[in-house]
Parts: structure tokens; C-alpha cells; sequence
């Protein structure tokens, strides 16, 4: 499917004769892609987003695990703060990447947080719901046999909440890489969505699409890096 | 266990296992109403002693249960125990649901009491799970995960869950409801042997007659609206009991007797 795709974009582009510096025919990605691998620049690129999305992920996933955490165990912090993060959730995250560019400076601080805040919302919610999924009668039965509270928490509404932490975590490892790229195409001078408006500029649109190929290998790889653990982790509710 | 049967019949009817004295359970329904769940439940519970309590849903068998291991405290009234109140692992419950955790294996899932007192050395814990996994007939399962066991063997692993810390009171609710009858017939058959070892106090709630009649000495009716209990009858059919006894016309006439009592609270309703 994927080389009959490839193949019909190749033939599309050179029969029609569609000028490079619109859409580059996938021999030209390709060659952009060996050379941009040759010469260290792609990778060296590559390295930084990595590390802001990696930094981002990380911080919003235990942020996120850390707020539900204490949204679900306090009725009084779920009171005051719940409503603050419905609405800050309405607020589209990426906006605020001029504001924290300002606030924080070009460098990979600003990238790292516009980040993490676009992966929050999808790690908290889920958290929240996972944290809520342990059932009554699980928890009297705990209870029946003398559980404490923290008991119930690590013994059952941990590992019940399990399974949606990591759907969170899918979710959140996808847009980290979103969030990189958006606030490195706001302001920055590394980076791989930098590289990509770089290039743009200067109409080397294959090597832009070479940033693309390798920017969806870098989401393909942390997602299946996520998925897999979750296959090897919460085994019994994957099937 | 043992050493308190051999003690003369009189002394040891003397003592309760517990008793309830005039308990009632309100509780305010979401739609704000007041449903009382239990009005007035006078019972006394012999050590030793099987008793099933039948009635229909919602008559508050499960409440009774949740009230004897304080899972939930009556609005008045009150629950006493015999010597040895209601320690930590002198009660232990099995619900109608296994509830196991899937996370766990069947052995850990056998261990989890003790994990949560944390009274006994590991590995006696361990040597007493697998005994009880061997008296259930599950002992080459230790290592399964409950996803891979049937309903009636994961109903097995609750029972000996709740069979780890030895409890001198076993509280079953329901526990083979969900089970298809064959299971049901063969569980109840087992659950006798196992009683018959030991005689631990079981308070056995069920909606079926049958099972309810099999299994006790006493039988516990409860009429619903408010949860009142309508009579206890005796079981006079000596033990031990098997399947074969459901066949004989004492079995039957008891049957129809507590048949009859629900019909006659029913008409008069």
C-alpha cells in the first residue's frame, strides 16, 4: 500500500512535471533525507527536539499524575481547582507558546513548557478517570479486610488506574512532539522545526519534507516505545 | 477449632458467636427519600452454627452482611461479638462477585489479606495459601492470572481468600449467584466439606430456598420493605449432608415451608 502510494506520488510528480519547490517527488526526499543524515545536521536537529520533547513529556506526565492524584484523593482540592482547569483547558495551548517565549527566551526552556502544557490536559484527564475506575465493591472488599486508605490507594486504585494512565501517556507522547515543533516554529534557532522553516525559506522544500519523514519516525517510535510498555506492564487489560 | 466443640454443649451455647440487638439502617436514597433497609433485626448467632439467610432482592440481606463485618454501622441498635470482639481476621467475607485483582495471580490474590495486615511471616502465608488452593482444588493454578480462570474457580480463590487468616466467622453474600447451577451445586457441595473440617460460624445469604435449606442448620427469612426477618426455622436434617439429601421429603417439606411464608408476607402486602 505504502509503496504503491509512493510509487503513484513518484510517477504523479514526474509526469507532471510539478516544480521541486512545491512538492519534491520521493527520490528527492530521499536523497535530502541521506544528505541531511550525511552531513550531521538532521540528527544534530533531531537530537534537540528529542530532548525538548522527552523533557516536555516528562514533566507534563508527572505533573498530570501528580495533580489527579491529588484532585482524586482530596475533595477539597477537586473543588477548588477543577473549575481553573476546565477552564484553562478551553484555552488552546499552543497560543500561549509566544507568551512563554517571551517569559522564558528563545532557548529550550520556552520549547520544554509549551510542551509539557500541551501534553497536561490529555495526561490529567486520563488520570483522573483511571483513578476514579476502582469500583465500590472492590474497595470494601479491601476494607473487609482491615485496608487503610493508603492501602486501598497502592493495592487497588493504583494499579485499577493503570490501564488509563497509559492511554493518557499514548495521548500525551503524540502531541509532546506537536508542542516541540509548534514552539520551535515560534521562535528558535535549533531544533528540527526550526530546520523546517529554515528550510521553507529557502525553498529546500525536499529537505523540509525530509524533517517531516524523520519527525514522524521520532512520534512512531516514542509511541510505540509507550504502547510497548503498556503491552508488557499492564498485562491484563490488553488483550 | 477443634477444642471448642469438645467443650460441653451447653457452655458453648451460651456464648454467641454475635448478636444483633434491635438494628436498624436508614440510609437517604439519591432521589433525597429515607429507605429504611433494616428495622428491628434481632439475631443471635451461635459459634459453630451454619446459617442461611434467604429472602428476595433488596430485602437487606447484603446490609446485614456489611453491618456484621462494619463495613457500614446501624442508625441505632448495635452488633456484639463473643470473646474476641471483631478483631482484624476473625471475620472474613466473600462477596458475591470473586473480586479478585487482576494483577495479581491466584496464590496473590489468596495472600492479599495478609499483604494488608502483614500478621504472619511470609512464608507461613504462603504454605497456608497453598493448602487452602489444594483443598479448593486449585493448587496447579497457584500461577495463573484470575483472566485466564473460570467464574466458579475465581469464585473458589475468593472463598480462600477469605479462608487465609483462619477466621473464626465466615460471611458469604451471595457468593454463588453469578454461577451457573452446576457450578452452583458442586461449590455448595464443597463449601460443606469444607465447613464440615472445622465448623467455623458462616452466615450464608442467598435467594435461593434450596441452597439455603442444603446448607444451614438455621434458616433466616427476610421479607422486604422495611428488611425485617420474618421467621428462623430450624434445618432438623443431619449431617453431613449431600446433594441426594435435596430428594428427601424433609428437604421438600422445609422447602415449601419457607416458600409459603414468602407468599403468605406477599399477599398480605
Amino acid at each position: 500500500m505504502i509503496l504503491a502510494g509512493l510509487l503513484c506520488w513518484q510517477l504523479a510528480v514526474r509526469l507532471l512535471g510539478v516544480p521541486i519547490v512545491l512538492v519534491p517527488a520521493p527520490t528527492d526526499v530521499a536523497r535530502a533525507l541521506v544528505a541531511g543524515l550525511a552531513n550531521g545536521e538532521l540528527p544534530r536537529q533531531a537530537w534537540v527536539s528529542l530532548q525538548e520533547i522527552l523533557a516536555g513529556f516528562g514533566l507534563a506526565s508527572v505533573a498530570g499524575l501528580c495533580s489527579a492524584l491529588l484532585l482524586t484523593q482530596s475533595r477539597l482540592a477537586e473543588k477548588a481547582l477543577m473549575p481553573l482547569i476546565v477552564l484553562t483547558q478551553s484555552v488552546p495551548k499552543v497560543a500561549m507558546a509566544p507568551i512563554l517565549l517571551i517569559w522564558f527566551g528563545t532557548g529550550m526552556t520556552s520549547k520544554v513548557i509549551t510542551t509539557a502544557l500541551v501534553a497536561f490536559f490529555p495526561m490529567l484527564i486520563n488520570s483522573v478517570l483511571g483513578l476514579r475506575s476502582a469500583d465500590r465493591e472492590h474497595v470494601d472488599m479491601l476494607r473487609s479486610f482491615g485496608a487503610t486508605r493508603r492501602q486501598i490507594l497502592w493495592r487497588l486504585t493504583l494499579p485499577s488506574a493503570l490501564p488509563s494512565l497509559f492511554a493518557g501517556l499514548e495521548v500525551a507522547v503524540v502531541l509532546s512532539v506537536t508542542g516541540a515543533i509548534v514552539a520551535e516554529f515560534v521562535g528558535s534557532s535549533a531544533g528540527l522545526g526550526y530546520l523546517m522553516q529554515a528550510t521553507n525559506f529557502s525553498l529546500d522544500v525536499a529537505t523540509t519534507f525530509a524533517v517531516l519523514v524523520v519527525l514522524g519516525g521520532i512520534g512512531l517510535s516514542l509511541h510505540g516505545a509507550v504502547a510497548w510498555i503498556n503491552r508488557r506492564f499492564v498485562f491484563w487489560s490488553t488483550p | 477449632m477443634m477444642a471448642g466443640r469438645e467443650e460441653p454443649l451447653a457452655a458453648v451455647n451460651d456464648i454467641a458467636a454475635f448478636h444483633l440487638c434491635q438494628v436498624n439502617k436508614r440510609y437517604r436514597s439519591s432521589q433525597g427519600s429515607t429507605v429504611q433497609a433494616l428495622a428491628d433485626i434481632n439475631l443471635t448467632v451461635r459459634p459453630g452454627e451454619f446459617l442461611s439467610v434467604v429472602g428476595p432482592s433488596g430485602c437487606g440481606k447484603s446490609t446485614l452482611l456489611k453491618l456484621i463485618i462494619g463495613l457500614t454501622e446501624p442508625t441505632s441498635g448495635h452488633v456484639r461479638f463473643g470473646p474476641g470482639g471483631r478483631a482484624a481476621g476473625r471475620i472474613g467475607m466473600v462477596f458475591q462477585q470473586p473480586l479478585l485483582l487482576p494483577w495479581r495471580t491466584v496464590l496473590g490474590n489468596v495472600l492479599l489479606p495478609r499483604d494488608i495486615t502483614r500478621d504472619t511471616p511470609a512464608p507461613a502465608a504462603e504454605e497456608r495459601a497453598l493448602e487452602l488452593l489444594a483443598m479448593l482444588g486449585l493448587e496447579q493454578f497457584a500461577q495463573h492470572y484470575p483472566g485466564e480462570l473460570s467464574g466458579g474457580m475465581q469464585q473458589r480463590v475468593g472463598i480462600g481468600r477469605a479462608l487465609l487468616h483462619d477466621p473464626s466467622i465466615l460471611l458469604m453474600d451471595e457468593p454463588f449467584g453469578a454461577l451457573d447451577a452446576m457450578t452452583r451445586d458442586q461449590l455448595g457441595v464443597d463449601l460443606l466439606r469444607i465447613w464440615e473440617a472445622d465448623r467455623k460460624t458462616v452466615v450464608f445469604v442467598t435467594h435461593s430456598i434450596p441452597e439455603a435449606v442444603l446448607l444451614a442448620d438455621r434458616v433466616v427469612i427476610m421479607t422486604p420493605r422495611p428488611g425485617e426477618i420474618a421467621d428462623v426455622l430450624d434445618v432438623p436434617i443431619e449431617r453431613p449432608r449431600t446433594l441426594e439429601r435435596v430428594n428427601t421429603p424433609a428437604f421438600g417439606e422445609l422447602v415449601a415451608r419457607i416458600r409459603a411464608a414468602f407468599r403468605h408476607e406477599s399477599t398480605y402486602r
